[in-house]
């Protein structure tokens, strides 16, 4: 009797053990996933910090779009003017200026923090690291953590195939001009091409697509000049990768017609401009600071959306466009909506009055060569992962 | 032929602001003061001139602005250089950062205060300085293009450099400044006011490059702030100067030589399309080559001249030297 007793108890103490330790691993797991969740701001408690590199205040621009999303965001979400901490002019090649600016809206009681520039990047990651009760979101990069570090961008292609159309429309000469920061060596820039030629190509596939590469992100002086030269070789429409509305200008002065970029530059060179590509950031802030509201942030995860959800599109269209653009630009914009065509797919557009075509047709670069057979998926992915280094067809680098 | 004749039109427009900063710094130079702040002086009367201009909207108060901005960098300069003795390299160097500081100081606040005016804002002023050329003459081809069709700041820079080089090589008060920049002892000595002469040509040196700062903010920038206005202009001026052999005449050329390089990335492709045999390797070149050669160009022109000296128009020998009667 006193043998089974003892055994039972033995067992009892096994059991218990057992017991214990599976209890011990549960809460190793409960343990774990608080340190992954971040728990949800209430509405009034968010306190927004954004890091911009030039001025919103100039009134067009990078930074100045930018802003305009943030002053949706506040009035969507509907926050107050003291939830919003903003710093400009910070330098994104000055490290020590950006950790002041991110430190100082930390110390002001800044819960998520926006770092509009592609520099800010590394130190938004090392900042992450100290605050892991801060949330950062950090703008055209592609570093994240899982956790309250994401990276935001979008399809910008895809409004540059719409802006492509409104310049093959409109070209007489069938040449067209493309002043850009960068060429191939970037997949931002050389997408953005890639989609310009194909929506000209779209409505005019006589016309070629002329690029003058910068070899800079901000270089005034040379946009005009650059612009101008195009226009020398007898383009009679500039579009632009650029941030000022230079070439926009010299089109105008030179009575030809142009595409511009980031804002509206219609109020730049009314007798030119078409229409532009653009941003509208709002729709990425407002989701952003709602994620976080809703304590969903790291299921919200990194963001990339494009047209269907409306981060990127074309400016209202200037009445130097002609009769039709509009249609045909709806009609695209109709498909990004229902998701069942990509730019860089096999599968060409074309119009047939205002009703779209869709023509099987492999997509070649410049050189000949086959990216995607007739009637293949699109790779829009290598924009994503920054793989796409070639031109299409009808593209000429001078 | 038309490529050619265009690419040599915009050659001497991005050569203008080059020459007004080398035509001023050879009159200073030539009085014997190496003012090395072109840099600032040209960013100082381009936000004086521009401001001006467009307040008053009118380009002859923004060039006399412009003028007076940068005569008062340079009055600086000759303040610190020919009354308290100061090194001329290090005070040149000095004016460079305050003139640039005072052009982003006074750009930024009034961008940043949203009141920056914009060119395209004042229709006069935008007609003034577009390129309208000279009537009828213009209408001639190809000629008429590469001579008649500037802006009015190119046709006032070449006369500024014809009536320089008049002053400084055809003049009594010439002779007076060459012979203080060679040996200001022997002039002092002559009765020459070394110091008044040494003052006033810093000062109408100075004044000339801002004209060159105007042009680069109208004409190279579009009348828009940025904050890049200058982007070593001023130091290539400085560099011409010698390539120029301190001769205003010789500036005009250099200048325009120079502004080629500037262009050339612009227009290497427009060049090898329209010659695709003689220049179709200009667009296999890379770009970064491209933006390297001015100062490329620059540095040879500098180790050709330290190696080949001529005996007639070499540089002032008392060029850099302060002058100070008592140390004689």
């Amino acid at each position: 009797m006193k043998k089974i007793l003892s055994i039972l108890m033995a067992l009892a103490l096994i059991v218990t053990c057992f017991a214990a330790c599976g209890q011990q691993t549960q809460n190793d797991d409960a343990d774990k996933q608080n340190a992954n969740a971040i728990p949800a701001i209430a509405k009034e408690d968010i306190k927004v910090g954004v890091i911009h590199i030039g001025d919103p205040a100039d009134g067009a621009g990078y930074s100045y779009a930018h802003d305009l999303g943030i002053q949706d965001m506040q009035k969507n979400i509907g926050l107050t003017d003291a939830q919003i901490v903003r710093k400009n002019n910070v330098d994104d090649k000055d490290a020590t200026a950006i950790r002041n600016a991110m430190e100082d809206c930390i110390s002001q009681g800044c819960n998520i923090i926006f770092a509009t520039s592609f520099g800010y990047m590394d130190t938004a990651k090392a900042l992450a690291e100290e605050h892991p009760d801060v949330l950062f979101s950090h703008g055209t990069g592609f570093e994240s953590n899982g956790k309250n570090f994401n990276n935001y961008f979008g399809r910008i292609y895809q409004a540059r195939y719409l802006a492509g159309i409104a310049a093959g429309l409109k070209t007489k000469a069938n040449k067209i001009g493309y002043v850009s920061a960068y060429g191939t060596e970037m997949a931002e820039t050389c997408s953005g091409i890639n989609a310009f030629a194909l929506g000209v190509q779209s409505v005019n596939p006589e016309a070629k697509v002329y690029v003058k590469t910068l070899n800079s992100w901000f270089d005034p002086a040379n946009e005009s000049a650059y612009a101008e030269a195009l226009i020398n070789m007898g383009c009679d429409v500039i579009s632009q990768h650029c941030d000022t509305a230079n070439p926009q200008k010299a089109a105008e002065k030179a009575g030809v017609f142009g595409c511009g970029y980031n804002s509206d530059m219609t109020k730049d060179a009314p007798k030119a401009h078409l229409t532009a590509t653009v941003w509208h950031w709002g729709v990425y802030y407002t989701a952003a600071v709602q994620a976080a509201i809703d304590g969903k942030w790291v299921e919200f995860g990194n963001y990339y959306k494009g047209a269907k959800e409306g981060l990127v599109d074309v400016s209202p269209l200037s009445e130097n466009c002609v009769a039709g653009t509009q249609e045909k630009i709806d009609a695209v914009k109709a498909l990004y909506k229902e998701g069942t065509w990509d730019v860089f797919s096999g599968v060409k557009l074309s119009f047939n009055g205002n009703e779209i075509v869709k023509t099987d047709a492999a997509l070649k670069d410049n050189a000949g060569n086959e990216i995607v057979p007739a009637g293949g998926a699109s790779v829009e992915d290598s924009v994503i992962t920054g793989t796409m280094n070639y031109f299409v067809e009808g593209v000429e680098l001078v | 032929m038309i490529t050619i004749i265009n690419f040599l039109y915009y050659s001497i427009r991005m050569g203008t602001p080059l020459l007004f900063g080398t035509t001023g710094e050879i009159v200073s130079e030539r009085a014997g003061s190496l003012n090395l702040g072109v840099e600032g002086m040209m960013a100082m009367g381009a936000i004086g001139g521009y401001c001006a201009a467009c307040y008053s909207q009118s380009l002859t108060v923004g060039m006399i602005a412009a003028f007076l901005s940068a005569a008062l960098g340079a009055l600086i300069y000759a303040f610190l250089t020919v009354s308290l003795q100061a090194n001329q390299n290090v005070t040149g160097l000095a004016l460079t950062m305050f003139g640039d500081g005072i052009y982003l100081f006074v750009g930024r606040s009034l961008a940043q205060a949203g009141k920056f005016p914009l060119l395209s804002n004042y229709p006069a002023l935008s007609h003034a300085v577009a390129d309208n050329g000279i009537p009828f003459l213009r209408d001639i081809p190809y000629i008429g293009k590469l001579l008649f069709s500037y802006n009015i700041f190119v046709y006032i820079a070449i006369a500024v450099a014809i009536l320089m080089w008049f002053y400084v090589m055809r003049t009594k008060a010439g002779l007076r400044l060459r012979s203080i920049g060679e040996n200001p002892g022997a002039a002092d000595a002559c009765g020459v006011n070394v110091n008044r002469y040494r003052y006033l040509n810093i000062i109408l040196g100075g004044g000339i490059t801002g004209l060159g700062g105007l042009y680069l903010a109208f004409i190279v920038n579009g009348g828009a702030w940025n904050e890049f206005w200058i982007n070593g202009m001023g130091w290539i001026s400085v560099a011409l100067v010698i390539f120029a052999n301190w001769n205003p005449m010789k500036a005009i050329f250099g200048s325009f030589f120079f502004g080629m390089f500037n262009v050339l990335m612009a227009w290497k492709g427009n060049l090898s399309s329209a010659f695709p045999r003689a220049l179709g390797w200009l667009t296999a070149i890379p770009n970064e080559f491209y933006q390297l050669l001015p100062f490329l160009i620059t540095a040879l022109v500098l180790i050709f001249a330290s190696v080949k000296k001529k005996k007639k128009n070499v540089q002032p020998a008392a060029l850099g030297l302060n002058y100070f009667r008592e140390e004689r």
